[in-house]
């Protein structure tokens, strides 16, 4: 008896065992894929924002010296020579150019300065009498404080600079934080405008979504389905084309302005084109599938009874839409708006090709720091800004519509 | 099928073969050319690689990249061939991958001398390729006066309509300047002093509603096309393009025009130097360069190129004495130094 029990036992464990590692050899793949596709890169990024180790790979001598600094008292003779063999060095072995452009981040002169200074001490011979003299003789700059406080912020092995540049904020000589000067702030600008021009989309999504889902989800059958064609072709085009046919339609010689000269709206063409109206167009355009599919999802979930019921027991159609059907589509709105919202969030092509230069949003500047400036520090600290600011509205959407119970798609 | 290990073994020992095999293929492998793709390489194609394939018996292929010192940047720092050897690069790109040591000196005495070169196309780890300008064009059907120059571009009341400039400060500083009088010459000398820069800024806002911003090189012909602008800054090359293809009537005013060139480098890492600089060679000679603008209209950079082409297609060159007279060298030094401010202050200037 006892026996036979454990046998079961073991044959109910192997079995489960079994199972189990099943389920995840089946799963695998798809946790390999994104371990290696999104929680290592964004990871790296994350790293990469706060990492600042430019300077001290290619002069080690002057980081170790800055190190033991208090940023107050004048450098000294030993600071002096550490910084010249260490540029002499890097400059003989070209590995120059990388602090060079480290600090021309945070110094308006950094790249020449490191450059020009790195090009004479190479043909320097032996070793000066005073470092400090043969530096100050290259560039008066290098005697400044501002220089060398440069230096000692960028030594690393961590840095708040790219975070705070990317919150328009830096430090000061004194190592206070302080807001970056009028004309270099920008990004808190940036973030506000993607998050204004998201919920925008967002809003127009709805507002134009909500009444074609409910005709789809309560029209004949073949009726919705063609509908729901019409919903889902754009998603079939791709996104380049979408944005390149608006700007045929909307320029002023296009299609849209000149049906609005033809019937009187206006006299001249209305720009539409490279603006915001352009952005948002194009924008609601796009994402506007993705409004509609959650919400129509939830519509046809929910059974005509509840409303008929509702009516039945004497309250005014319109009531027993606003009380009874309205609260039943919220899962639907609040996954079709969560969706369109963060979405718009990142978006770049589409203000890129048909907006303004003031209607860029975060994901252009990521994108130029990252292919054009190579200031990759900088575009990680953008993409944990986003990143950022995505989560915190998604927790306070979370909190305000018990997101919980929501499933996206 | 049960896991064998004299089958991983034949798997290993086939993947090692292969490997070796590839290994061995690689370092024998064809002279390898990078450049800009489309209608460019094209002519290049025609002029330059099978002409040169032809002549010197050597194998060669060519490939395209959109640029980015970050590209080279990753194909040289393994320190092993990356399986390019000459690349076409952007100005700043030749520099910037000059300082850190990713390209090879260039030896003169290879390539003909530098005398045999304009003096812009010589630099330590690279040889001009060509010389384009970034122009302001204009339809000429549409308007009944040619504008001058740049100071023409900003006046709104003897030209009305709207203009378009590339996105970004680079290049738009510097007309602005021309336009407010500045002599060509002094631009940079004005551009380095902050009020240098307040003075353009100060110009650019003077029409700042009339202006459409561009990004890529195809829009201006587009937008002067579409009659969306009257004027717009372009490259010289598009807008002859667009002029021949598309049968336009574009104007270009090469006055107070800003030029640069491309350079063709060899990678530090480059299994075939030698043949490298052979091809640089065979390209460099006039009377291969001449062919070159038949085909695109972008100017030359051997010194003896230019008696060598047709007579009729020398005016619609850069490098037509008459066109480079009042033109602007753009300054390389000057915007690998300054743009990430710049554009911080331009994208602030362009969002109030």
């Amino acid at each position: 008896m006892t026996s036979e029990r454990t046998q079961l036992k073991r044959d109910l464990r192997k079995a489960g065992g079994r199972r189990r590692l099943t389920a995840i050899l089946l799963v695998l793949p798809l946790f390999l894929f994104l371990l290696f596709s999104f929680i290592i890169p964004i990871a790296d990024m994350l790293r990469r924002s706060v990492v600042d180790n430019e300077l001290a790979t290619a002069w080690p001598n002057t980081t170790a010296m800055l190190q033991a600094w208090d940023h107050s008292s004048p450098p000294d003779e030993a600071m002096f020579r550490a910084l010249g063999t260490d540029l002499r060095a890097s400059a003989e072995v070209r590995t120059i150019a990388t602090p060079a452009r480290r600090l021309n981040y945070a110094l308006e002169n950094g790249r020449s300065l490191v450059m020009n200074t790195g090009r004479s001490l190479r043909a320097l011979e032996g070793e000066p009498q005073s470092w400090r003299d043969t530096l100050l003789k290259e560039d008066p700059s290098w005697g400044d404080k501002k220089t060398w406080i440069a230096l000692a912020q960028a030594s690393g092995p961590l840095t708040d600079f790219y975070l705070l540049t990317a919150l328009d904020l830096e430090r000061d000589p004194e190592g206070t934080i302080v807001s970056r000067p009028p004309q270099q702030s920008l990004y808190l600008d940036v973030l506000l405008r993607t998050g204004t021009m998201s919920l925008s989309v967002t809003l127009l999504c709805l507002v134009l979504g909500f009444p074609l889902a409910y005709y789809v989800a309560n029209a004949p059958e073949k009726t919705g389905n063609l509908l729901m064609i019409l919903v889902l072709l754009p998603l079939w085009t791709s996104l380049l084309v979408r944005s390149a046919a608006w700007i045929v339609l909307l320029q002023d010689q296009g299609l849209v302005n000149a049906m609005l000269m033809a019937v009187g709206f206006s006299d001249r063409p209305v720009p539409l084109i490279y603006n915001r109206i352009g952005v948002l167009i194009a924008m609601v355009h796009v994402q506007l599938p993705f409004m509609v599919l959650p919400i129509i999802a939830t519509m046809k979930a929910i059974p005509t009874a509840y409303m008929r019921a509702a009516i039945s027991l004497g309250a005014h159609p319109a009531i027993a839409f606003v009380r009874v059907y309205l609260p039943q589509t919220f899962p639907g709105v609040a996954a079709g708006t969560l969706l369109v919202f963060i979405m718009s969030l990142g978006y770049y092509v589409t203000p890129a090709l048909v907006g303004g230069a003031n209607d860029q949003m975060l994901a252009y500047f990521i994108a130029y720091y990252t292919t054009s400036s190579a200031n990759w520090g900088l575009a990680a600290a953008l993409g944990v800004l986003l990143l950022g600011a995505t989560a915190v509205l998604y927790f306070v959407y979370a909190r305000l519509t018990n997101l919980g119970q929501v499933k996206l798609g | 099928m049960k896991f064998s290990w004299k089958w991983a073994g034949g798997a290993l020992t086939l993947m090692l073969a292969a490997g070796a095999l590839g290994g061995q293929v690689y370092a024998d492998r064809p002279l390898t050319v990078v450049s800009w793709g489309g209608a460019y390489q094209d002519a290049q194609k025609k002029v330059y690689f099978e002409p040169f394939k032809k002549e010197s018996g050597k194998d060669l292929i060519d490939e395209s990249w959109d640029g980015g010192i970050g590209v080279i940047r990753s194909k040289v720092e393994g320190g092993t061939d990356s399986g390019w050897d000459v690349v076409q690069v952007e100005s700043e790109e030749l520099v910037i991958g000059c300082d850190e040591g990713l390209f090879e000196p260039i030896d003169w005495d290879k390539i003909g001398g530098k005398d045999a070169y304009i003096a812009p196309a010589v630099h330590e780890c690279g040889v001009g390729a060509i010389l384009y300008d970034n122009v302001l064009s204009y339809d000429k059907d549409k308007l009944k006066e040619e504008p001058r120059g740049w100071s023409d571009f900003f006046d709104t009341t003897k030209f009305p309509g709207k203009r378009a400039l590339r996105q970004g400060p680079k290049v738009n500083l510097e007309l602005a300047l021309m336009a407010d009088g500045v002599a060509p010459g002094d631009v940079y000398k004005t551009l380095s002093t902050p009020e240098g820069v307040d003075r353009a800024f100060k110009k650019l806002d003077s029409i700042k509603k009339e202006l459409i911003w561009w990004k890529s090189g195809a829009q201006p012909p587009q937008l002067l096309a579409s009659g969306e602008v009257v004027m717009t800054s372009a490259y010289n090359g598009r807008i002859d393009a667009a002029n021949r293809t598309d049968k336009r009537n574009f104007g270009i005013q090469w006055n107070e025009a800003l030029f640069t060139l491309d350079s063709w480098v060899v990678l530090k890492t480059s299994p075939n130097k030698d043949v490298a600089f052979e091809f640089l060679d065979f390209i460099g000679k006039p009377e291969n360069q001449a062919k070159l603008p038949e085909a695109i209209a972008y100017g030359v950079t051997a010194k003896g190129a230019t008696k060598l082409i047709d007579p009729k297609r020398l005016p619609d060159l850069p490098t037509a004495p008459e066109n480079i007279e009042n033109a602007l060298q753009i300054s390389d030094s000057f915007w690998i130094e300054n743009i990430d401010r710049l554009n911080e202050r331009f994208n602030t200037w362009a969002a109030s």
